[in-house]
This record gives C-alpha cells, sequence and structure tokens, in this order.
C-alpha cells in the first residue's frame, strides 16, 4: 500500500460551473448498465458509515423484479461529531438529488425520499424551494422521478436504514431483522436504494468526471476523497474534504494543537485512537473507517468523561428492543461509574468488555453491535483514567 | 412456503427444509432445541430478545435463528462457546432488570425466562441490579381483570404483537427509547381506562409473569371457609378440556367429573354448570334472533337490526363497545352464560333452596379473564346482588387444585349437582368456535319446523373449524304454520374467533357489503377454548386437541340439543315463564353502552 499524505480535495463543494441538472442530463442518455458498472468501477463505498459499495447496492436493487422501487437519501445525520451532512445539505442540494435521480434511472425507480433530520428542519425551506426547481426540470427531461422530504423526529436510531423506513411508514422507530436487506424489501417493503447524503453527491461528480478520475484517490479498500468534520481541541474546528489514505498522525499534525493525546474516529460509535497508534492507523476500511467525525482530544481531557458521554447517549438512543443493547448500554454505564467510585473493583472492566463483546454479537443493529467500539478501545487504553 | 428446498448444516448435520424456513425451525427438525423468549408460533417474528442466537459460518455476529431464514450451504452451530457465552451474557442482563420474586409469581414452575435461567444456572447478579434503581415497581391493578407489573416484563412485545395482531385492539404499544423504553398504554393510561378488552390474550402469550389475571383465590378460599355462607360454583364449558394440562395431563384430556369431584372436595356447597345456563342462552338467543326475523321479514320494522350478533363473550362486547359503538342494537341482548347463571342463582335457585340471596355467594370457572370485568359491570346486578362475586379462570382453579393438596388423578367421577347442573352438549360446544352457532342452529331450526336440523348426527360441520372467519347457511325447508314466512329462507351465518378477524368481519357489516342474518363472535382465537383464563401454553396444536375433546363431549352426550334440557324446561315452566317473557326480561336481557377509544 503506498501511504497517502494528507491532500485537501474539492469535490463536494466546488460549484465554479456547477451545474449538476446538466450532469444528469448527460448521463440519462447513457445505458442503466453502464452507470452501475461505472459506480461500482469508481470504488465509491457509502458515507454513512457503514461502508457498503454503492455500486453493488444499485445493482442488487435494479436486479429485483419489482414495479414500484424507491431511492432514500438518508440525511439523518445524528452520529455524535458529524456535522458534514448539514453543509452539503445547505450549500449544494442539487447534487444531492440528482444523485437521487441518476439512482432512479439507474434502478427503476419513480420516487425518491430525503429523510431529514428533525433539526434540520431550519434547512426545509430552502431545500423545498430548490427541489420543486429540480422536480420541474427531471420532468422536462423526461424522467419519470419525483423526490419529496419526509421529516424525522430527532432520534439518532431513526439514521439506521431500517428504522428510518419504519419511520417513513409512521411506525415506531425499531430496526428489522435482516434480511431480507433494503434492496430486497425496504420502504413499503419495496425494494429501496438508500445512500448517505455524502455518498449522492459524489455520484454526482462521478458522473460528472467519470470514475478514473476518482478511483486515482485514496487506497485500494478506501477510493477517492471523503467530507471530515473535525471537532474538540483543535484551533480550526470544521469541515475539510480530504484524499483517503492518511494516518490519524497525519491528520493529528495538520488538525491538531500539538498536545493531542487520543483521537475519536467515527463518532461516538467509532474508535479511539491513543497517541501511540497514530503513525500505524489509517483512516479509512483498512484501518478506522469513519463517516466523518473526527474528534480530537488533548491531555487535559479525562477519557473517562469522554466515555462516559457516550455511554449516556447510547443508554439513551439505543432503541430498546433488544435486551443486548438496552440492558447492556445501562450496564456498561453503570458499571464505570461503580468502578470509578470503587464500588466494584478493576476487575469488573472485564466482565463489562465481554459484555461489550456480547453486545457486538448479539445485538440486532449497528447500534448495540458498535457500541463495543469506543467502549474497548477507550478502556484498554485509558485504563487508568477509568479506574482513579 | 415453497416448495423449493434449501440445503445446510446444523451443528454437521446436513438437513434439507423449504426455502423460507427459519434456522430455528431447521434446527427444530434435526432435535435441536434453541431456547426463545420473544418467538411464540401464533405471532409474527420479532426477533428481540437475542437469546435465540447461533453461530454462522462465515459471519462476524451471531444471528437471531428465529429470525433468519435458511440459505442454501449454510453452516450453523447452535451451541458453540462463542454462542454459549453469549446467550448466558444475555440472560445475565435480563435477570439484571428483572424483578425475580419467583415464590411469590404466579408463573413460577411455567415460565420462560426462569426456565432459561435455571438451564443456565444464572442467578446471583454479576451485573448491576437494575430494578433498585428504577421506578418500575407500581403494579398496575386497575383493572378488575389483568394486573401488568413491569418490573417482570423483558420487553419482548409478544403482547403488544398479540393485542396489535390477534386482536385489533392495540392497548399496550411500545414507548419511549433506551433505557426508558417500556410496554405502555395510551398516555400510560390505567389498563382500565383504555381500550383494552380484557381478553387476557395478551397474559397466554407473556413469557414472564408481567402480565397476569387479577386473582381471588384467597378472597374465594375465605368465603369458603366462612359458615355462614352457601358457595355455590358453576363451570364453563371449556373448563373441563383444560384443566388437565397444569395438573400434568397431555392436553385434549376431558375432566368434567374429576373437575366436579375436586370442587366438592375443595368445599364447594354445590357444584353447578355453567352449561345450564349456555342452553338456557340458546332459548332465549334463538327466540330473540326468530322474533327480530319476524319483525324484519313480516312486520316490515325497520328499526330491528339485522345481523343479530351474539353476546355471550365479553370481550367482545367491550371491543363493540369501543370499535362500532353504532352497531351496539345488532348485539343480542342475551346476557352471557355466566350472567344469566349468577343473576337466577340469587332469584331462582335461592328460592327453590330455601335461602337467602345474601347468603349466598356465587362464584365461577371460567377459561376467561374478561368474565372478571363482565362480572364487575354495573349492568350485572339484576337480582338485586352482584349477580357473579367472584370469578376465577381455569388456572386458578389449577392452583386451587395443588393448593388443596388433592390428587387429581385419583379422584372419582362425580355428578353435578342440582339444581342448575343438567346440560345438553349443545352446551358444551359452547366452548368452541362456532358452537353457539351450532347450537343455535339445532334448537331455532327445530323450533321453526318441527324437525331436526339436516346434518347427520347433527353435526353442523360447515361452522366448525378454526378458519378466522367463517360462512355458512342453512335453507329452511317445512316450517309449521306459525313460521310460514321463513319457509325456504336461505339463513345466512358468518363466524369469526378472534378480535381481528370479527374487525374485519363487522367492518364488512358496518359498511353494508354483509347481509348475514346471524354472527357468532368469540374473542378469543380457538373460541373460549383459547380464553385468556386457559392454561399456559397456548399454541393451534394445543387448541385443537382442546377443541376436539369438547366435540366428544358432546357426542357423547344423551341430551344435544337445548331445548331437550329438562332443568331449562322447569326453569320456564316454574319461574320464567317463556323464552323472552317478562321476567327473563328482567334478569337475563341487558344493553351496553358506546365507549370512546381514547
Ligand atoms: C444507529 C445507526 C445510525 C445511523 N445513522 C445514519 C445517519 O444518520 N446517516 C446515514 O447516512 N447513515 C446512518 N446509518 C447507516 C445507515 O444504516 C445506512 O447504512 C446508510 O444510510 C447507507 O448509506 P451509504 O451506503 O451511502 O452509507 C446509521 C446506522 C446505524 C446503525
Ligand atoms: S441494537 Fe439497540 S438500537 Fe439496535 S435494535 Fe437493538 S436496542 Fe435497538
Ligand atoms: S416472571 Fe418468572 S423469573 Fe420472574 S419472578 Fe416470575 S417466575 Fe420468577
Ligand atoms: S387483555 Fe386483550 S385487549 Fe387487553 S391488552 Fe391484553 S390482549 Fe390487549
Ligand atoms: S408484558 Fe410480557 S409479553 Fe409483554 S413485553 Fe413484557 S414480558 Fe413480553
Ligand atoms: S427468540 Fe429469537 S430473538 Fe427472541
Amino acid at each position: 500500500m503506498k501511504d497517502k499524505k494528507l491532500k485537501k480535495v474539492d469535490l463536494i463543494f466546488e460549484c465554479n460551473d456547477c451545474k449538476p441538472v446538466e450532469v444528469l442530463e448527460k448521463t440519462l442518455k447513457r445505458d442503466q448498465d453502464e452507470i452501475i458498472l461505472d459506480i461500482i468501477d469508481s470504488g465509491l463505498k457509502g458515507r454513512g458509515g457503514a461502508g457498503f459499495p454503492t455500486g453493488l447496492k444499485w445493482k442488487f436493487t435494479k436486479n429485483e423484479d419489482s414495479a414500484i422501487k424507491y431511492v432514500i437519501c438518508n440525511a439523518d445525520e445524528g452520529e455524535p461529531g458529524t456535522f458534514k451532512d448539514r453543509e452539503i445539505l445547505s450549500r449544494v442540494p442539487e447534487k444531492i438529488f440528482v444523485g437521487m435521480a441518476i439512482c432512479g434511472y439507474a434502478i427503476g425507480a419513480k420516487e425518491g425520499f430525503l429523510y431529514l433530520r428533525g433539526e434540520y428542519n431550519f434547512l426545509l425551506k430552502d431545500l423545498n424551494a430548490t427541489l420543486d426547481k429540480f422536480n420541474a426540470q427531471v420532468k422536462d427531461l423526461g424522467l419519470d422521478f419525483t423526490i419529496s422530504i419526509k421529516s424525522g423526529s430527532g432520534a439518532y436510531i431513526c439514521g439506521e436504514e431500517s428504522a428510518l423506513f419504519e419511520s417513513m411508514e409512521g411506525k415506531r422507530g425499531e430496526p428489522r431483522n435482516k434480511p431480507p436487506y433494503p434492496t430486497v424489501a425496504g420502504y413499503n417493503s419495496k425494494p429501496t436504494v438508500i445512500n448517505n447524503v455524502e455518498t449522492l453527491a459524489y455520484v454526482t461528480m462521478i458522473c460528472r468526471l467519470g470514475a478514473q478520475q476518482f478511483k486515482d484517490m485514496g487506497t485500494n479498500d478506501s477510493r477517492g476523497s471523503k467530507v471530515f468534520s473535525v471537532s474538540g481541541d483543535t484551533p480550526i474546528a470544521g469541515i475539510y474534504e480530504l484524499e483517503l489514505g492518511m494516518t490519524v498522525q497525519e491528520f493529528v499534525n495538520e488538525f491538531g494543537d500539538g498536545d493531542t493525546k487520543a483521537v475519536q474516529v467515527g463518532g461516538a460509535s467509532g474508535s479511539c485512537v491513543p497517541r501511540k497508534n497514530f503513525a500505524d492507523t489509517i483512516i479509512g476500511f483498512e484501518g478506522i473507517p469513519t463517516g466523518g467525525s473526527m474528534m480530537i482530544f488533548n491531555s487535559s481531557r479525562s477519557m473517562y468523561n469522554v466515555l462516559h458521554d457516550y455511554l449516556e447517549f447510547f443508554a439513551e438512543e439505543s432503541c430498546g428492543q433488544c435486551s443486548p443493547c438496552r440492558i447492556g448500554c445501562q450496564q456498561l454505564l453503570k458499571g464505570i461509574e461503580a468502578v470509578k467510585r470503587k464500588e466494584r473493583n478493576p476487575q469488573y472492566l472485564e466482565d463489562l468488555k465481554k459484555l461489550a463483546a456480547t453486545m457486538k454479537l448479539a445485538s440486532k443493529c449497528g447500534l448495540g453491535q458498535s457500541v463495543a467500539n469506543p467502549f474497548t478501545s477507550i478502556v484498554d487504553n485509558f485504563k487508568e483514567e477509568i479506574i482513579y | 412456503m415453497s416448495e423449493y428446498l434449501v440445503n445446510l448444516k446444523i451443528n454437521d448435520l446436513s438437513v434439507s427444509v423449504p426455502e423460507g424456513t427459519t434456522i430455528l425451525d431447521a434446527a427444530k427438525k434435526l432435535n435441536f432445541r434453541i431456547p426463545t423468549l420473544c418467538h411464540h408460533p401464533d405471532l409474527t417474528v420479532a426477533g428481540n430478545c437475542r437469546v435465540c442466537v447461533v453461530e454462522q459460518k462465515g459471519s462476524r455476529a451471531l444471528v437471531a435463528s428465529c429470525a433468519t431464514p435458511v440459505s442454501e450451504g449454510m453452516e450453523i452451530f447452535t451451541n458453540s462457546r462463542k454462542v454459549r457465552d453469549a446467550r448466558k451474557n444475555v440472560i445475565e442482563l435480563l435477570l439484571s432488570e428483572h424483578n425475580a420474586d419467583c415464590t411469590k409469581c404466579f408463573k413460577n414452575g411455567n415460565c420462560e425466562l426462569q426456565d432459561l435461567a435455571s438451564e443456565y444456572r444464572v442467578g446471583d447478579h454479576v451485573f448491576i441490579d437494575l430494578v433498585k434503581t428504577s421506578a418500575r415497581h407500581e403494579i398496575d391493578i386497575s383493572s378488575p381483570a389483568i394486573q401488568k407489573d413491569d418490573s417482570k416484563c423483558i420487553r419482548c412485545q409478544r403482547c403488544v404483537r398479540t393485542c396489535h395482531e390477534i386482536q385489533h385492539v392495540s392497548a399496550l404499544a411500545v414507548v419511549n427509547k433506551g433505557e426508558h423504553q417500556a410496554i405502555s398504554t395510551f398516555l400510560n393510561k390505567p389498563m382500565n381506562d383504555v381500550v383494552c378488552t380484557n381478553c387476557g390474550q395478551c397474559i397466554n402469550r407473556c413469557p414472564t409473569g408481567a402480565l397476569a389475571e387479577r386473582s381471588y383465590l384467597d378472597q374465594v378460599w375465605d368465603m369458603i371457609n366462612d359458615e355462614t355462607k352457601h358457595v355455590i360454583v358453576q363451570t364453563a364449558p371449556a373448563v373441563r378440556v383444560a384443566l388437565a394440562e397444569p395438573l400434568g395431563f397431555d392436553p385434549g384430556n376431558r375432566v368434567t367429573h374429576k373437575m366436579v369431584s375436586a370442587l366438592k372436595h375443595i368445599g364447594f356447597d354445590s357444584v353447578l354448570d355453567t352449561d345450564f345456563t349456555a342452553d338456557l342462552t340458546i332459548m332465549e338467543e334463538g327466540t330473540e334472533l326468530l322474533t327480530r326475523l319476524k319483525k324484519a321479514l313480516v312486520d316490515g320494522d325497520k328499526s330491528v337490526k339485522l345481523p343479530m350478533t351474539t353476546s355471550c363473550s365479553p370481550g367482545w362486547v367491550k371491543f363493540i363497545e369501543h370499535t362500532y359503538p353504532s352497531l351496539l342494537d345488532n348485539v343480542s341482548t342475551c346476557k352471557s352464560p355466566q350472567q344469566m347463571f349468577g343473576a337466577l342463582a340469587k332469584t331462582y335457585y335461592a328460592q327453590k333452596k330455601g335461602l337467602k340471596a345474601q347468603d349466598i355467594v356465587s362464584v365461577s370457572i371460567m377459561p376467561c379473564t374478561a368474565k372478571k370485568y363482565e362480572a364487575d359491570r354495573p349492568e350485572m346486578r339484576d337480582s338485586g346482588y352482584k349477580d357473579v362475586d367472584y370469578v376465577l379462570t381455569t388456572r386458578e382453579l389449577a392452583m386451587m387444585i395443588k393448593q388443596a393438596g388433592i390428587d387429581f388423578e385419583s379422584l372419582p367421577d362425580m355428578e353435578y349437582d342440582r339444581i342448575m347442573g343438567d346440560s345438553t352438549g349443545a352446551a358444551v360446544i359452547f366452548g368452541a368456535t362456532g358452537g353457539v352457532m351450532e347450537a343455535a342452529l339445532r334448537t331455532a331450526y327445530e323450533i321453526v319446523t318441527g324437525s331436526e336440523v339436516p346434518f347427520k348426527n347433527l353435526d353442523i360441520l360447515p361452522v366448525r373449524g378454526f378458519e378466522g372467519v367463517r360462512e355458512a347457511s342453512v335453507t329452511i325447508d317445512g316450517c309449521t304454520p306459525e313460521w310460514s314466512f321463513l319457509e325456504g329462507v336461505e339463513l345466512k351465518c358468518a363466524i369469526a374467533h378472534g378480535l381481528e378477524n370479527a374487525y374485519q368481519l363487522m367492518k364488512a357489516v358496518y359498511e353494508g357489503k354483509a347481509n348475514y342474518h346471524f354472527i357468532e363472535i368469540m374473542a378469543c382465537p380457538g373460541g373460549c377454548l383459547g380464553g385468556g383464563g386457559q392454561p399456559i401454553p397456548t399454541n393451534e396444536e394445543i387448541r385443537s386437541k382442546r377443541a376436539q375433546a369438547i366435540y366428544a363431549e358432546d357426542s357423547g352426550l344423551p341430551l344435544r340439543k337445548s331445548h331437550d334440557n329438562p332443568e331449562v324446561q322447569q326453569l320456564y315452566k316454574e319461574f320464567l315463564g317463556a323464552p323472552l317473557g317478562h321476567k327473563s326480561h328482567t334478569l337475563l336481557h341487558t344493553h351496553y353502552k358506546g365507549r370512546k377509544r381514547y
């Protein structure tokens, strides 16, 4: 694997002669399978966290025999420390809509929905104005595809794709059993492509620039670039689009304040990288993947407090349906409190790590499965801070 | 299910099962038992308890066997180290938020959580006790029928699915998320203030003791021990074919006369039969139906509502009060057999026995929890007293028999006491869906034509079975002059059991899309034999065994038509006069009022 240096990129927000609808017009002239092959070839993986190859997802959905299919843009952005989708939604919404329309054309869907995080309702007015215009343009291009917006109601779990469908169907936002996967039975039990905001914006750019230009960036496992939300102990917090493949060290060199002791990669559900591992940890699917959140902690921070905050978040935001996650989150939280207060001896942390491993193995959805990431990485690397 | 077979390996053994089969069922085929909690054969899959997880080769996470369909070439391990560790951990977690006071719990000895915890020897808390630190301690005893104890709830949602999928009520729902997630009612109101029909189906499917009937065992023991009281007991038709189950027998055993023996042993002063008033119900309800038909067809009376529906299932009555109050005039004015019995116990029976009504304590043994609620209704005091004082479920009677130290198996058979102990086969089949219809047809047809229903051995097979909604029709042939207006009329009937099915049927009636004359509705799946007070567990196989037992009991009886019941004939002669007469009207009939849904 060749070493990548940290490189800033400008694909997503670039908008000099930005006419996304022209990209759509151009792409509609191409064969559907060809478009999908292009997306597969580009190596684009989902930017919502799970990193599933986007082109494959489309292919599976296209292959389903169903008169009704849907395209859904996941704009529920709820991962702590992630705020890049908001920026994309407010600055280049057309790129998202074009990505959705291309998908609709490619897989044979006539309807698209943008599921907007409840807290982002302030964007609704502008988004709807852009959308009205866009829907009309799509019609003029002769494509039978209409997008509308659905507002979420502020639960983190509704960002999980199957919970999102439940929520859209007017039910309680609880994740479903898988299989069936969304490509077979998603919204209204119809084949559905669900993609993150950023993923869809990249689709537009890939269709505009060609797969090769995207593929040339990044590494084998992590092609292209990605939008990062940088926060914490950094003098330059904000949104940055960076080429994939850099190490945490390179990242810290650019964004740290000189006293960085740990970086939480991937938000609360991601993993904590301690200073000693900065140089060997690649940010990407070969190392630690991230939906975009990068939280930097300097030596003034208590990692106990950091973990405590995350666990409080999960204990609150777990949908509560499955036993490992509902009860496990509470036990992890109360467990580190008990160790801190000396009500349980430090050995109890080992029981809790086993519990976290069980949650990873037995929880119903990605939320419960990923609590072990922050828990184990912080407890392993900052045990003293947890105990004393 | 598809014809296509899928090949897979479970614990290194090969098995082929139809596409769509779950890993859980495939394992069953190889006799590998996988523990479950949220799974129930009557309900859709939830996949939330996670105790059924198994290892799938090539998959990073474990998979829920109840929720995962098999796929070609799959390799599954149901008992690997990874599986056992995770499963045990999950059970430990469940116990950490569980108020395990088993000795006091009505599910002790028949609890899926307890079984699992004992199997894995999970007891002392590995994890922090979350029960003490939570506020989920108050038991909701607002309803006279159902109690809800959240401190025993494992959030498997079996009750929620039952109430929604089988009963179309949705009185119970999931609220809040994370640590505050709970099973609750609309606006967290007490159970007695919501749409709950008290059917008890949720109790039958709750794997723990979180949902239970309100028990009146202690009160009944007190009455039995009170020398100044004359305590009588009536037993509903469906009890006799299920009581044996919690006493260690297989489903489908008929123990009518051992049950009578046990009740005498326990100390009831008189052991009587709800079947007696089931026959009486047929006389009243059959006559009511014929009267309605006459008013509608001959007199052209527009105020008469058809189809007429049965009224003997109190869960159904409360359901329609909430759901279609505008159709309440379609409901027969007959009280349920339990309440007819109660009203007569403190009037007719008291008179005949020379007892004062206030000295009589009237107890009933029912397959039903809604009957507890029914007995408490203000409408049910026409004797001048509470017509039925205490209602016990089949389960409570089994507990009573155990408490009394009775060896049930060795009991001699005994006969019901008199009076109000006589019955016919027509009354026994009240316990199965379609039974009231069959009994009513046997009698009404004969009233109208003077001859028996045109079915072999009186078995009206088209109305039997477990199909959710069934239709049948009988063409009336050879009417006596009085009923000549019914000559050649095709009497159209429909039957529904389970309130979801009842809802579908009544929706059609409401929308004017149904042209039936008579509808039988039972709130519970299978009818009373699947009632909310019946032994746990329940599933289609158990219910059909109970149904077979009921029909066997019917065919073995010398009298099989309600109007042949000698005590019923005597009752009309000595006390009531004629069906729908003045006395019947005051004691045996009532009207219900609509209720809001919220
Ligand atoms: C608890 C949880 C929350 C999630 N929240 C989001 C979210 O806010 N936005 C998002 O795009 N994906 C979220 N996901 C991932 C989605 O389930 C899904 O994988 C994604 O939308 C697919 O799009 P992509 O392939 O373009 O990444 C979440 C997953 C989990 C388990
Ligand atoms: S893992 Fe957590 S969020 Fe996911 S289904 Fe289970 S309880 Fe809900
Ligand atoms: S529900 Fe089961 S485990 Fe809980 S107290 Fe009752 S018997 Fe014991
Ligand atoms: S008793 Fe019946 S109606 Fe009431 S909550 Fe239970 S299932 Fe629903
Ligand atoms: S009340 Fe019983 S059935 Fe309902 S969720 Fe709780 S444990 Fe499950
Ligand atoms: S029985 Fe399978 S998850 Fe509960």
